[in-house]
């Protein structure tokens, strides 16, 4: 096997062990953030090729409202879902999109983009 | 709200008549059971500087009038309170413009709840917002807006009414793009017609040096469609990078920008690869970028479409009211509108929001929300519904429901919803998605080692091209965009023919129904007795017969009298005025009309007064044989004859039922009657089988049963009395709830009572869940198979590699072509509709 194979094949299977790490091999609770308390729970999440923060946690009971501001202009996030509660909303750049939720049970209600790509997490306890 | 000074004549102790009076209408509910009208507002007489009170049971307006300088009116409100009477509240939202600091926030809320009659005051200065609570008929936005002025702030409407309008916010994304995609198109052209000099020969004679710096020119052309042009991908990838992820425009920009670097390198350092090799292809690069910029745009121009039913259904809405404030007219935006505002309504006009006519009357076409097809008759204390239309009469009505509380916005909330829910069909392409993009990354990485290791040279060109063609041609587009696209046109498709599906899962569950089990009365018939025959006997006249009874039967009470008493009035019979009227529970009544002594009875009733049927006893045996109830007829003693009285199948029942059978959907009624009845209802309409003498607690268990079949099943009935047996079925289908939609608990709710509804609620389930099956295999079946292609896979047998435009081409209008197919389903049409007059759904 010649000098330029050996070289190709080591970079490519580094590669792919790296492309698996790296998106795979992450630990899955991204940033976690309490929704502030009050009468409102309330949070602002930017949007930017993923939720920031990713994992919300407010209580049951109040109404929650969550604050979207999409800070990019990739297709990918234009739109946030939340299939549990039945909630969507187009998000333009730039400008804060209020989504209210009041889900009835605890539990975590998972959020994500339009394809499933970018997705987050809203727990209720 | 009314607070005009008025003159008053009433004088009661410690009350003052010369004093200026103020008059204040409240609305006020009562405990149920409570005795209005009566006792109701005594306490309030005996406050100092208290004039009349007046309270009205039916719309439940207390008016009252007092003496603003002797009395508060807290002192007031705490005595209604007292006499068990609930205030009627208004929410109002504000913004409130220059909140800086903490005591600006107790300042304002100071300032409103010194109004009198403003129960709740609070700001958040975070949302730079008021929201307050008041009793109707006190404060008024006008001076809540004064208060917050006085106080040194200014006042915006709220946050809900400032939203950016989501359809020049789209334009604008359009056009956009479209810019993008022209001018990576303009770069293309120069960039092709040098990449192929074997089809454009224009370059051939020029020397390699000079090519050297047209390819160095290019480079940085395409460097800047690569930026600009592709910029939202190359940033989008890099977003997603920090998050750990990877989506579609991983993908494009990692494809895109392995091009182009390996482009610029054999133009700057040619002696790196063997000639063959050292071919730049920036073509790769612009083309793949206009062609997916352009796929999102028609993309984005498709999309827009989906929405189309929600949009209608809005559309549906008033959008501006007439609202009596302060004693005078205001033409106002329908949002503006508060519970407790008195609202004028003129004929031809649309309601803007549900409320109770306190002044007024008319009739009103409620078809677009309670399915009703007649206009409904209404006065004083009805309720009327917003979105629907005012016929003929002049009303005023004091609006109960507003904003999001109307029905009409509980109806648009519930289609959203749904369209926003998920399928069980997509859990596999959800599984993948999260796996897709890297999986892709890794496919090219081992397609640019199969071709180094394997491939015929110039090993490295093809190498390239197979792991940048692999990249460009996986759509993970496509697979997320499956199922909620046809969902969205799918449920907004039923919303349009009032058949609300409640989300993903119960489509899905009904587009696969093999038994319909119906429930009687109500669904499959009338719910309402009616007329059915006239049997006329020793020599009376039918005419004569019917005038007579339902004069005797306007005095009664029995349910079964007034299906006797609109006969007459359908065949324009008059009422004549009827004496002594005597009703014995359980056998009859009678009466004396025009001087002449009428019975109606059962057998029973007529032995008692020794009146000889004949052979009527054995009509009316067979009358009850077909399900209908009869009752004999005697005058002055002798018998005149019988009327039979039935609860009639709705008009459409039978050919929707056949309709179900066509679409090899076995049918079953359950009911709470005796077999023979059952059986003349089942078959008259066409239904398969019987379930009578069903206890209301035995319908579940009967649907148990039938499901331990095999078959999915549905159950239509009403979302009250049937709830327990529409909750056991896999489908519950409530039908003809009119308003109260939201609170059922049904999986497809049906707006208008038509079983034809039925028939399309299943239909359109089926047609989508097909729609949405040919999507996700279009789209598992393009990657799957392109994905391969990409690697080389057709090489050794074609001898070519797929070349990376086309595979941007590929990629670009996958995801159109799903959007497209999920379009198809706005001219979806209901079977129920094709041909024949029976449609009276929207034709379009």
């Amino acid at each position: 096997m010649s000098l330029d194979l050996i070289l190709v094949n080591a970079v490519g299977l580094a590669l792919i062990a790296l492309i698996a790490w790296f998106f795979w091999g992450k630990p899955r609770t991204g940033m976690k953030a309490a929704a502030a308390s009050g009468e409102i729970q309330e949070i602002s999440i930017a949007v930017k090729g993923g939720y920031t923060p990713d994992v919300i946690v407010a209580k049951l009971g109040r109404p929650i409202r969550l604050r979207f501001t999409r800070r990019e202009s990739s297709a990918c996030s234009e739109k946030v879902v939340f299939p549990d509660l039945g909630l969507a909303a187009d998000l333009p750049e730039g400008v804060e999109v209020v989504i209210d939720a009041k889900p009835d049970k605890a539990g975590v209600y998972d959020f994500r983009c339009g394809m499933g790509m970018l997705r987050g997490k809203l727990i209720v306890e | 709200m009314r607070r005009d000074p008025v003159e008053t004549t009433s004088a009661t102790t410690g009350f003052n008549p010369a004093a200026l009076m103020s008059r204040i209408d409240f609305q006020v509910r009562l405990p149920s059971g409570a005795a209005p009208a009566s006792g109701f507002g005594s306490a309030l007489t005996t406050l100092r500087g208290v004039g009349s009170v007046h309270y009205n049971g039916s719309s439940g307006i207390l008016s009252l009038d007092y003496e603003a300088e002797a009395t508060d009116l807290a002192q007031i409100l705490a005595a209604i309170e007292a006499e068990g009477g609930r205030l009627v509240c208004s929410d109002y939202r504000i913004g409130v413009k220059g909140i800086h600091c903490a005591s600006c926030v107790s300042r304002i809320e100071g300032a409103l709840k010194a109004i009198p009659g403003v129960l709740e005051a609070v700001v958040n200065p975070a949302t730079e917002e008021a929201a307050m609570t008041f009793v109707q008929g006190t404060a008024s936005p006008a001076s809540l807006e004064q208060a917050i002025e006085a106080s040194g702030y200014g006042v915006e409407p709220p946050e809900g009414l400032r939203d950016a309008k989501p359809e020049a916010e789209k334009d604008r994304a359009y056009r956009r793009l479209m810019r993008r995609f022209i001018f990576a198109l303009v770069v293309s052209i120069p960039v092709v017609l040098a990449s192929y000099p074997e089809i454009f020969p224009f370059f051939s004679g020029v020397d390699a040096g000079t090519m050297r710096i047209l390819w160095l020119g290019i480079g940085a052309l395409t460097l800047v469609v690569l930026l600009w042009s592709g910029g939202d991908f190359v940033l989008g990838a890099w977003n997603a990078l920090g998050h750990r992820t990877a989506n579609m425009d991983t993908l494009i920009a990692s494809g895109t920008l392995t091009a182009w670097i390996f482009s610029m390198l054999v133009t700057l350092f040619p002696s790196l690869l063997p000639q063959k090799a050292a071919q730049p292809f920036f073509d790769v690069v612009s083309v793949v970028i206009a062609l997916v910029v352009l796929g999102q745009a028609l993309e984005l121009r498709a999309k827009g479409r989906t929405g189309e039913a929600i949009k209608k259904l809005m559309g549906m809405q008033a959008r501006t009211a007439r609202v009596l404030r302060d004693g005078r007219e205001e033409e106002l935006a329908v949002e503006e509108v508060l519970v407790g505002d008195v609202v004028i309504v003129r004929p031809g006009e649309k309601i803007p929001v549900d409320g109770l006519i306190v002044e007024g009357s008319s009739t009103i076409d409620e078809s677009m929300i309670t399915g009703e097809s007649l206009p409904v008759q209404k006065a004083r204390g009805d309720e009327v519904i917003g979105a629907t239309i005012n016929a003929t009469g002049a009303f005023r009505f004091r609006a109960t429901k507003v904003g999001k509380d109307t029905a009409l916005a509980q109806i648009v909330k519930l289609v959203e919803s749904a369209q926003n829910s998920k399928a069980p069909i997509a859990r596999m392409a959800d599984l993948v998605s999260g796996y897709f993009v890297p999986l892709v990354m890794i496919l090219a990485i081992i397609a640019f080692m199969l071709w180094f290791n394997f491939g015929p040279a110039p090993r490295v060109s093809f190498a390239l091209v197979s792991a940048v063609t692999v990249l460009i041609i996986a759509c993970p587009c496509a697979l997320g965009l499956a199922t909620p696209m046809s969902l969205m046109v799918g449920i907004g498709k039923g919303a349009e023919r009032g058949v609300l599906i409640r989300s993903g899962e119960a489509l899905q569950n009904a587009g696969g129904i093999g038994i319909v089990a119906f429930d009687k009365t109500g669904t499959i018939t009338k719910g309402k007795p009616e007329l059915t025959d006239i049997v006329t006997a020793g020599g009376f006249e039918r005419t004569e017969i019917l005038a007579l009874v339902a004069s005797l039967e306007d005095a009664s009470e029995h349910p079964l009298a007034r299906a006797i008493v609109d006969a007459a009035l359908r065949e324009n019979i008059a009422l004549r005025a009827s004496e002594a009227f005597e009703a014995v529970p359980g056998y009859g009544a009678r009466a004396r009309v025009s001087g002449r002594g009428v019975t109606i009875g059962n057998a029973a009733f007529m032995a008692a007064s020794a009146t000889e049927l004949g052979p009527l006893e054995k009509t009316a045996e067979r009358l009850s044989g077909e399900g209908k109830t009869a009752m004999f007829i005697s005058i002055d003693g002798r018998a005149a004859g019988l009327v039979a009285v039935a609860d009639t199948v709705k008009d459409d029942s039978r050919t929707a039922i056949e309709r179900l059978h066509r679409m090899g959907i076995r049918t079953v009624m359950i009911t709470g009657d005796n077999r023979r009845t059952a059986e003349a209802i089942a078959r008259a309409v066409g239904i398969d089988e019987v379930l009578a003498e069903v206890r209301p607690e035995g319908k579940s268990k009967e649907i148990a049963e039938l499901k331990a079949e095999g078959r999915r099943v549905a159950m239509v009935g009403d979302g009250i009395n049937d709830a327990p047996a529409l909750a056991e079925a896999d489908i519950g289908i409530a039908i003809g709830t009119g308003t109260d939609v939201a609170i059922e608990a049904s999986d497809i709710t049906l707006i208008r009572g038509s079983l034809e509804d039925v028939v399309t609620a299943i239909d359109v389930s089926r047609t989508t869940l097909r729609n949405i099956k040919q999507n996700l295999f279009g789209a598992f079946f393009y990657n799957a198979l392109g994905v391969p292609i990409a690697m080389g896979i057709l090489y050794p047998f074609s001898g070519t590699l797929l070349s990376p435009l086309i595979a941007g081409a590929a990629m670009a209008f996958s995801s159109v072509t799903v959007v497209a197919n999920a379009n198809r389903l706005r001219y979806y049409r209901p079977r129920a509709y094709e041909g024949g007059a029976a449609g009276h759904g929207r034709k379009e």
